[in-house]
């Protein structure tokens, strides 16, 4: 009787253990067969934000947790996707539903404005959906000056206007959460206007005071491609000098080291070499390189 | 009063005899996968989150625990037939029922303080991980007595929810105990709307219908302080204080009705 349990036992076991490798090869089977039939565009099943309010029955911190995660999940595989026409569409829907269902997300209104105006193929390059996102954060929290400073940044930043920057900055110093050096930049922001030095300054005070440490490196990152784009500035004249002597432009920056009108291969503060086009002799920063591409008019 | 506690104390030990405590160790393990796997997700969002997610997951829990054992609560006695005996002992009816009701409530509150432990432990290694410079940019510690309010009051909601399984199990099946109780649930969630109907452009009969029922059926909104303790908003003591009396006060009305009908059930 004690054998023949033993051995009943036994049975059972292997019985699981095949049957469950089987379950598994199969699933891989599946997998293999169907992969071609698998969705490549992200799906969005609740697009309005008032219903999905509704549908989450009091988890809306949570829920507001895992569309946060969407959403960065969204940018960051579209950016890194190989594909030619990179679709950005349900960045602000994830966002807009991310900040119905927790009003109070931050860092949702402030890291959302950043990766919705950032320009194209890096981001959807849309700014004004930055601007409302922010419109929304202000209307949930009137007291976040910090939404007034990247309205305004947004404004100066991504639609080249001075003066709606200059506005958004004074009206974050009104409030009286607001550090005193809001109003200055206001002011300098409006005599400068698009000089880089007012843009440097800008960055600088997001470099120092950002909360969070993407933002930070964000606010690195575009303070690198003002420097490149004031190297840019000296390089492309030296550039026109060599056509002016040679009537046509030069082959590459070594000819330019030939010819003795650059030392070396200038790098961009990344340590990527700049590119420069034999046909129109412009000169940019290199596609590889994490600053490109400048904004225009920089 | 101690035939109540008699009876409590059968539920509890009952409940630990069903392996209830199980939840817990499920509970842990959410919330420590949860914080190495976010903190890689999240864009410096991982203690927000993971307040978010243990809140949320006690609260979830809980509720689930006081449906599926509040419906069994009586139904399980009629259907063993143990409660012919339970009645045959000195024990009035109204007391059986708020014994069984209590124990279910001493269940769900222990269960939930091992949660609240097993929360804070969770958020105290998030903080001895984080380095300083990051945690400036928390709006709120990671160990913020705070959280405790929100704890307190997922406590009232699944005292509100075991009254209502408990309510109807007395006079129904345990299936449809269970679909009332959580439909009662989420209608809590939507009061607001039925207060707002008009709004939504309803006819002014169905308004008013939408505003009697919004009154006669308990607001669980006020019950969820998540996201304000854990942006390190306050929540006032007269808040707490309102919102509980007034689960309070269903939760009374609930037990009595309870017991009015568990008088009139005819077990011979």
């Amino acid at each position: 009787m004690g054998t023949q349990s033993r051995s009943r036992r036994a049975l059972h076991w292997i019985a699981f253990v095949v049957l469950l490798v089987g379950a598994i090869g199969t699933q891989t089977v599946i997998n293999g067969a169907f992969e071609r039939f698998t969705p490549t565009q992200e799906v969005q099943w609740v697009r309005s934000p008032e219903v999905m309010r509704r549908l989450v029955l009091g988890f809306n911190s949570v829920a507001a947790d895992i569309y946060w995660i969407r959403a960065v999940q969204y940018y960051g595989a579209t950016k890194l996707s190989k594909a030619e026409d990179k679709d950005y569409n349900f960045l602000f829907p994830l966002l807009d539903i991310t900040t119905t269902l927790d009003p109070r997300f931050n860092i949702a209104y402030r890291f959302g404005a950043i990766l919705l105006s950032e320009g194209y193929p890096n981001g959807p390059g849309r700014p004004q959906d930055a601007i409302a996102l922010l419109e929304k954060g202000i209307r949930e929290s009137p007291n976040k000056w910090e939404y007034f400073l990247d309205a305004g940044f947004v404004e100066y930043w991504w639609h080249d206007d001075p003066k709606a920057a200059a506005d958004w900055f004074l009206r974050g110093s009104k409030l009286s959460t607001a550090p005193n050096w809001l109003q200055p930049l206001a002011a300098s922001v409006l005599a400068e206007g698009g000089d880089h030095l007012a843009a440097r300054v800008l960055w600088t005070q997001l470099a120092q005071t950002a909360e969070q440490e993407w933002m930070r490196r964000t606010a690195r990152t575009r303070l690198q491609q003002i420097d490149a784009q004031a190297v840019i500035d000296q390089l492309q004249p030296i550039v026109n000098s060599f056509y002016d002597k040679a009537n046509r432009f030069p082959t590459g920056w070594d000819e330019m080291t030939r010819a003795g009108f650059v030392r070396g291969i200038p790098l961009d503060p990344t340590g990527v070499a700049y590119t420069l086009d034999p046909v129109s002799g412009a000169v940019d920063v290199a596609k590889d390189s994490t600053l490109y591409p400048l904004r225009r008019g920089l | 009063m101690s035939a109540v506690l008699i009876v409590a104390r059968g539920v509890f030990k009952d409940s630990i005899r069903d392996r209830v405590p199980y939840n817990l160790l499920f509970f842990a393990v959410i919330l420590m996968a949860a914080s190495f796997l976010l903190a890689q997700l999240t864009a410096g969002q991982d203690v927000k989150i993971i307040k978010d997610l243990g809140l949320a997951a006690a609260s979830l829990m809980g509720v689930l625990i006081a449906v599926f054992i509040g419906i069994g609560l009586v139904a399980k006695e009629v259907e063993r037939r143990s409660i012919y005996s339970l009645l045959s002992k000195p024990i009035t009816r109204s007391q059986f029922i708020l014994g069984k009701y209590l124990g279910l409530v001493l269940t769900l509150v222990a269960n939930l303080a091992v949660m609240a432990i097993a929360y804070y432990a969770v958020l105290a290694y998030l903080d001895w991980q984080t380095p300083a410079n990051i945690k400036l940019g928390w709006e709120a510690a990671a160990i913020d007595p705070m959280l405790l309010k929100a704890f307190a009051l997922i406590a009232v909601e699944l005292m509100l929810v075991t009254a209502l399984a408990l309510f109807f199990s007395t006079f129904s099946s345990t299936f449809l105990s269970a679909a009332l109780t959580i439909a009662i649930y989420v209608i809590g969630h939507f009061s607001e709307d039925l207060r707002m109907l008009e709004s939504f452009g309803a006819s002014p009969a169905v308004a008013m219908i939408g505003r009697g029922l919004y009154y006669a059926f308990p607001n669980l909104a006020p019950l969820n302080v998540t996201a304000a303790v854990v942006h390190g908003q306050a929540v006032t003591a007269q808040h707490m204080l309102l919102a509980s009396g007034s689960i309070g006060l269903y939760v009374a009305v609930l037990l009595v009705a309870s017991t009015l009908i568990f008088e009139r059930r005819d077990f011979k």
